[in-house]
């Protein structure tokens, strides 16, 4: 279970990012933290992974304290991070990043397992460097690949939709179900897409830095979706993904 | 063979004991070992120090290693090796080199390479550059590498200069007949206060010919490379040279791609980028489980692989 409590943060030019935040995960549950831009999301996304280090308030992983560690340990711990914008590397190759991210060497079976996961072929794209020769869709397919190889307790999400392709977007719902099922792990994912709020178990609403409405999925997708909260996807691409 | 010597050329060659196919061993200015084979002759030049490698026209998969090692200080070694490569012939050829000192004696090698590539052939050019030892005798290694591509040949040059070389500079200048390729991939790494100074010139002289001429540099702490690519494009033909450069600490990098088009149809380019890690870089390895120094490592490793 992973635990936030009475988090604040402040920006350098001082203002209040993340305002007293409170919230739990329960282990194997998907939460999603939603709400309008500039409201905290991203940055309480990045408070777990240890990339923004918070004024005040602690964070817990299983009842232990895990504030004061930085972002390697924190990976070390079992928290994995999925980046907004996925990070290009000129010279490292999908196979040298899949291989850190698993923290070994890899066989080939395993890595063609990663890559058709997210429907990239492993012989087209293992020895592809990370370069701008790969364009943003791929990009997120193989950040996804990075994710699933981590094989951690519990994933950050940071707007997975954000530049999405079709395929992409069916392949992460499907992620999401694997990342629970098979490797039984914990979900942030910080959205305002409807459908990736409609896979949650509980939804949580951040404005101005608080908490100001949390519930179960299905509650509060309602709430929010009445009060023009949530972005929708298009109906071709709600039927890839469903189908 | 000592220690040092079998060192050196594990690190800048294949060897594992032995090596398969043709092969010339020079150390300390002498030949420590030679085999020629049916299709390729190992020849000592009667006017300079060096040798002349005839490759037999149509000779396929085979290779050619000719690693020189420098195991001491007070050595400066000069060597001149010209490869006339046969008709249609498709080989690889090594050719690393190695200084070693353990004392405050400098130790140098200079190689001066010429290929002379007939129609059709293909050649696999592997230069691997090292520097050992614990002495502070300047280690320099300053190679000159000269290609002439006749119709349609192609050579493919992987050159890379990994640690341990205090100075180096490196000049090659290739000249491409129709349809002829060429295909340069350089590896750098500078550190402390070495420095490192690399001159291309490209003369596309036949239509049809083509050449990409890449670059992947780092300079860490007070090290320096100059960096400098001329492509001239004298037909119809397509050029392109890219610097691409890490730098890190107070290392300084000059990077100047020229090319000159001479002909309506040269279809040439040219990037250049220098800068140091990005922090996102970093950060992006560090959530994967990697300390600071690790995920640096990575990408150098990466960047210059």
């Amino acid at each position: 279970m992973l635990e936030l409590k009475n988090i604040t943060w402040t920006t350098e030019d001082g203002r209040r990012v993340l305002d007293d935040v409170s919230l739990s995960v329960p282990d194997r549950k998907l939460v999603a933290i939603t709400g309008p831009n500039g409201g905290g999301k991203t940055s309480l996304a990045k408070v777990i992974a240890g990339i923004i280090k918070p004024d005040s308030g602690r964070v817990l992983l299983d009842g232990r304290d895990i504030t004061d560690l930085d972002v390697t340990q924190r990976a070390r711990e079992g928290i994995a991070f999925a980046f907004q914008q996925p990070v290009r590397f000129k010279g490292l190759t999908v196979r040298a990043l899949i291989e850190i991210a698993a923290g070994k060497t890899l066989n080939y079976t395993k890595l063609c397992d990663y890559m058709s996961s997210v429907g990239l072929c492993a012989r087209d794209y293992l020895d592809r460097e990370i370069n701008n020769t790969l364009s943003g869709g791929e990009m997120k397919r193989i950040e996804i690949a990075t994710v699933l190889a981590r094989g951690a307790a519990l994933t950050v999400f940071d707007e997975p939709e954000a530049g999405i392709d079709i395929w992409s977007f069916a392949g992460l719902i499907k992620t999401f179900d694997n990342l629970r099922r098979a490797q039984e792990s914990t979900l942030v994912v910080v959205s305002h897409q409807e459908r990736v709020l409609r896979t949650a178990d509980e939804i949580v609403l951040l404005t101005d830095g608080k908490v100001t409405l949390r519930g179960s999925g299905s509650e509060m997708l309602a709430s929010l979706v009445s009060q023009g909260n949530t972005a929708t996807v298009c109906g071709k691409k709600e039927a890839i993904i469903d189908g | 063979m000592d220690n040092v010597t079998e060192n050196l050329l594990r690190l800048v060659s294949d060897w594992d004991g032995k090596y398969k196919g043709a092969y010339n061993i020079r150390v300390d200015g002498t030949c420590a070992g030679r085999q020629s084979s049916d299709n390729i002759a190992i020849l000592s030049k009667q006017d300079n120090p060096g040798l002349d490698i005839h490759i037999r026209p149509g000779t396929k998969d085979e290779s050619v290693s000719i690693p020189a090692c420098v195991t001491h200080g007070n050595v400066d070694d000069l060597v001149y090796n010209d490869f006339y490569v046969g008709e249609n012939a498709d080989v690889t050829i090594v050719a690393g080199c190695g200084v070693h000192t353990e004392t405050g004696e400098p130790a140098r090698h200079n190689g001066i390479h010429r290929f002379f590539l007939a129609p059709g052939s293909k050649v696999k050019y592997i230069e691997k550059h090292v520097g050992t030892g614990k002495g502070v005798g300047l280690r320099s290694i300053d190679p000159v590498t000269e290609a002439f591509l006749e119709k349609d040949a192609l050579l493919e040059m992987d050159t890379s200069q990994i640690g341990g070389v205090d100075r180096t500079a490196r000049r090659t200048e290739c000249t491409l007949g129709e349809g002829a390729r060429l295909i340069i991939r350089e590896r750098l790494l500078t550190e402390k206060e070495q420095t490192a100074v690399t001159v291309f010139k490209v003369e596309l002289n036949g239509d049809g010919s083509a050449a990409d001429v890449v670059s992947r540099s780092v300079a860490r702490d007070s090290s320096r490379q100059e960096y400098e690519s001329t492509i001239i494009g004298n037909a119809r033909c397509t050029g392109h040279t890219e610097c691409d450069a890490i730098i890190s600490g107070k290392a300084q990098v000059d990077a100047s791609p020229r090319l000159f088009a001479r002909n309506e149809d040269a279809a040439l380019i040219h990037e250049a980028a220098i800068g140091k890690i990005a922090g996102e870089q970093i950060l992006k390895l560090r959530t994967l489980g990697l300390t600071e120094q690790e995920a640096e490592q990575k990408i150098v490793e990466g960047f210059l692989s």
